[in-house]
C-alpha cells in the first residue's frame, strides 16, 4: 500500500446478521483533501466511519488509516484521527474550557501546552467570548463549533465529521463550512465529511463518493461524475442531479 | 493504564460537586453522630461503677441504642449509597452523547468503566472513614475509653468489609446503568434488588425452607427442625446483607464465637460456648468470618466482572 493515501480500503464489508451495512467498499483518500461522503440515511456512512476508527470491526476486507490497521491498533489510530459524531455531546455542567481540557488530558496533551492550544482553537471557532459559559447554555451552532475545536485539540492528521451542519441555521452553516475548508487549506488536515446535504458538500469538497444501500456507487470530483453520467461536460449539473440519478437507479 | 487517570479525576470532581452525593453523606454522617452519641451515653450510664470495663469501645458500633446500631444502619442504608453513586454511571454519558466521544479518544474502552468503579469505591471509602472517625472521636469523649490495638484492628477489618459490601451495590447499579438506557429504569432496578435482598429474601427463605423441609404434622423430630433451619440459613446466605451483618457482628463483637444460630450448633460447639466465656482473640474471629469475607469479595468481583464484560461487548453503534 502506498504512502500518499491516508485512508485505503479494499473489499471492506460489515454485516449485522444477515443485513449488509457496508458492502465491498474500496476507497482511497489522499492526504490533505476534503472528501464528501454522500448517501441517504441508513446507507452505511456512519458504519464506515466507525470501522475507520476501529470502533467496530469489519466483517471482511482490509482497511488502513494513517498506515495502520484500526482493528488492531485502535489507540494509535485514534491518536491521529479526530471524530465529530453526529449531534456531539458535551458535559453540560462544565464550561467550554473544561470540556476541552478534559479531552486534551485524554489525549495526553500536557496541561501547559493544552492551555495555549485551547486558547487558539476557541478563537478559531469564534467561541473565545463564551469560553467560561456552561456548555448547557450553548446554542446548537455553538455546540457544533465547540465540537470542531474538541476534535482539533489532539492536532489530528485526519478528521471525520459526521453531518457537521445538520440542524444549523443558514448563518451557522456558512460559518461551519468556512471553518471546515480553512482546516484543509491552513492546517493541511484531511477532512472526511459525511453528509446528505448536497449543496453544502458541493461547495467545499474536492471529491465526493456516493453510497447507497451499503454500496459505493460513484466516486470522483463532481465535474467528472457529471461527465461520466451525461457524456458531455455540461456546466449546470449540480450534485443534486447526479445524486438523484444514482439514487433512482439503485 | 491508558487514560484512566484523567477519567478518574473527572469522576471524582463530579462526585464531589453533585448535590445528591452531598445529601446522602450528610444523612449518613448525621445518623452516625446520632447513634454514636445515643449509644455512647447509654454506655456511660451502664459502665458507671464498673472497676475495669472491657471492650467498651467497640460497643459504640454494635450496641443498639434506642433504635438501631451503627452496623445495622450501614447494613441497611449502605447499599443506598452504592446505588446512588453508580446508577447513572454509563447511561448518563449515553444520554448526553458523550460516550461515543469518549470511545473516539485514544483510550482503552475499559478505562471508562474502571475509572467509574474506582471513583465510586474511593468515595465510599472517604465517607465510611469519615463516619467511623466521627463515631470514634465522639465515643472516646463520651465514654473516656481509648481503644487498644486489637479493637483498632477489628474496626479496620469492619471498615474493609463495609467497603466491599457497598462496592457490591455500586457494581450492581453500574451493571444496570450499562444494560438500561434510561437512568430512572436503572435506579428502580437497583432499588428493586435492594428491597428484594433486604425484605423479601428473609421471608422467602422461610417459605422455601417450609417447602423443602416442612416442620409440621404430629411427629416433629429434632432432625426436621434442624433441616428446616439449615435450608433457611443456606438460602438467606445468598443475600449480601446477611453475609455482611453476620460477618460484621462477629468481627466487632469478640464475645460472638459463631455466626450460626444456637439451633445449628453441634453439641461440642454448644458445650465449648457455655464453658468458655472469654472473648475470642482477633485471629479466631477472623477465621470465623473468613468465608463471609471471601464470599463478599467474590460477589463484588463477579458483579463488576459481569458489568465489565457486558460493557466491553456492546456495539459502539448502541453506545
Amino acid at each position: 500500500m502506498s504512502e500518499e493515501f491516508i485512508i485505503e480500503t479494499e473489499g471492506l464489508t460489515k454485516r449485522y446478521g444477515s443485513y449488509t451495512a457496508v458492502n465491498q467498499l474500496g476507497l482511497n483518500i489522499r492526504e490533505g483533501e476534503i472528501f464528501g461522503f454522500l448517501g441517504p440515511n441508513g446507507a452505511g456512512k456512519t458504519t464506515t466511519l466507525l470501522m475507520f476508527l476501529g470502533l467496530t470491526e469489519p466483517t471482511a476486507g482490509k482497511v488502513r488509516v494513517c498506515g495502520l490497521d484500526p482493528a488492531r491498533d485502535p489507540i494509535r489510530v485514534k491518536e491521529q484521527v479526530g471524530y465529530l459524531p453526529e449531534n456531539v455531546g458535551f458535559y453540560d455542567d462544565l464550561d467550554a474550557l473544561e470540556n476541552l481540557r478534559f479531552v486534551a488530558r485524554l489525549n495526553r496533551v500536557p496541561d501547559n501546552e493544552s492551555a495555549k492550544r485551547i486558547d487558539e482553537l476557541l478563537s478559531l471557532v469564534g467561541l473565545h467570548e463564551e469560553a467560561e459559559k456552561k456548555v448547557g447554555a450553548y446554542s446548537k451552532g455553538m455546540r457544533q463549533r465547540l465540537g470542531i475545536a474538541e476534535v482539533l485539540v489532539k492536532e489530528p492528521r485526519l478528521v471525520f465529521l459526521d453531518e457537521p451542519t445538520i440542524g444549523l441555521d443558514p448563518d451557522g452553516t456558512n460559518r461551519m463550512l468556512d471553518l471546515i475548508s480553512s482546516l484543509s487549506r491552513e492546517k493541511k488536515i484531511t477532512v472526511f465529511l459525511s453528509s446528505h446535504l448536497l449543496d453544502q458538500v458541493q461547495r467545499i469538497c474536492d471529491r465526493v463518493g456516493i453510497m447507497i444501500k451499503g454500496n459505493l456507487v460513484a466516486v470522483g470530483p463532481i465535474e467528472e461524475l457529471a461527465r461520466q453520467r451525461w457524456g458531455v461536460d455540461k456546466e449546470h449539473h449540480t450534485l443534486e442531479e447526479i445524486y438523484m440519478k444514482y439514487f433512482k437507479e439503485a | 493504564m491508558h487514560g484512566i487517570y484523567p477519567l478518574y479525576r473527572k469522576e471524582m470532581a463530579d462526585h464531589f460537586s453533585s448535590t445528591r452525593f452531598l445529601l446522602i453523606s450528610a444523612l449518613i454522617v448525621m445518623v452516625g453522630v446520632l447513634t454514636a452519641s445515643m449509644v455512647g451515653m447509654s454506655i456511660q450510664e451502664e459502665s458507671k461503677g464498673l472497676a475495669k470495663p472491657t471492650l467498651l469501645f467497640l460497643l459504640l458500633f454494635t450496641a443498639t441504642g434506642k433504635l438501631f446500631s451503627f452496623i445495622q444502619f450501614i447494613g441497611f442504608f449502605g447499599p443506598l449509597m452504592g446505588i446512588i453513586l453508580g446508577f447513572d454511571a454509563i447511561n448518563r454519558e449515553r444520554a448526553q452523547r458523550t460516550l461515543s466521544k469518549l470511545a473516539a479518544q485514544p483510550i482503552y474502552r475499559d478505562a471508562i468503566i474502571n475509572a467509574k468503579f474506582l471513583a465510586g469505591v474511593t468515595m465510599i471509602t472517604i465517607v465510611l472513614l469519615a463516619i467511623i472517625l466521627i463515631i470514634s472521636g465522639l465515643g472516646i469523649r463520651l465514654i473516656g475509653v481509648v481503644p487498644g490495638a486489637e479493637e483498632i484492628w477489628r474496626l479496620f477489618i469492619y471498615f474493609v468489609l463495609s467497603i466491599l459490601y457497598i462496592s457490591f451495590w455500586l457494581g450492581i447499579s453500574i451493571l444496570f446503568s450499562v444494560t438500561f438506557r434510561t437512568t430512572a429504569t436503572s435506579a428502580l432496578a437497583s432499588l428493586a434488588i435492594w428491597i428484594f435482598f433486604s425484605f423479601f429474601l428473609g421471608l422467602g427463605s422461610g417459605l422455601l425452607a417450609d417447602a423443602i423441609a416442612p416442620v409440621q404434622g404430629s411427629s416433629v423430630t429434632p432432625e426436621m427442625v434442624l433441616k428446616h433451619a439449615q435450608v433457611q440459613k443456606i438460602v438467606s446466605s445468598i443475600s449480601p446483607m446477611i453475609l455482611y451483618s453476620d460477618a460484621t457482628s462477629t468481627i466487632l463483637d469478640p464475645m460472638r464465637k459463631t455466626t450460626s444460630s444456637l439451633l445449628l450448633m453441634g453439641p461440642l460447639e454448644r458445650l465449648s460456648l457455655s464453658r468458655f466465656q472469654n472473648p475470642l482473640p482477633l485471629l479466631q474471629s477472623l477465621y470465623i468470618v473468613l468465608p463471609h469475607l471471601v464470599s463478599l469479595v467474590a460477589i463484588t468481583l463477579l458483579c463488576f466482572g459481569i458489568c465489565y464484560a457486558v460493557f466491553m461487548r456492546q456495539e459502539v453503534r448502541t453506545i
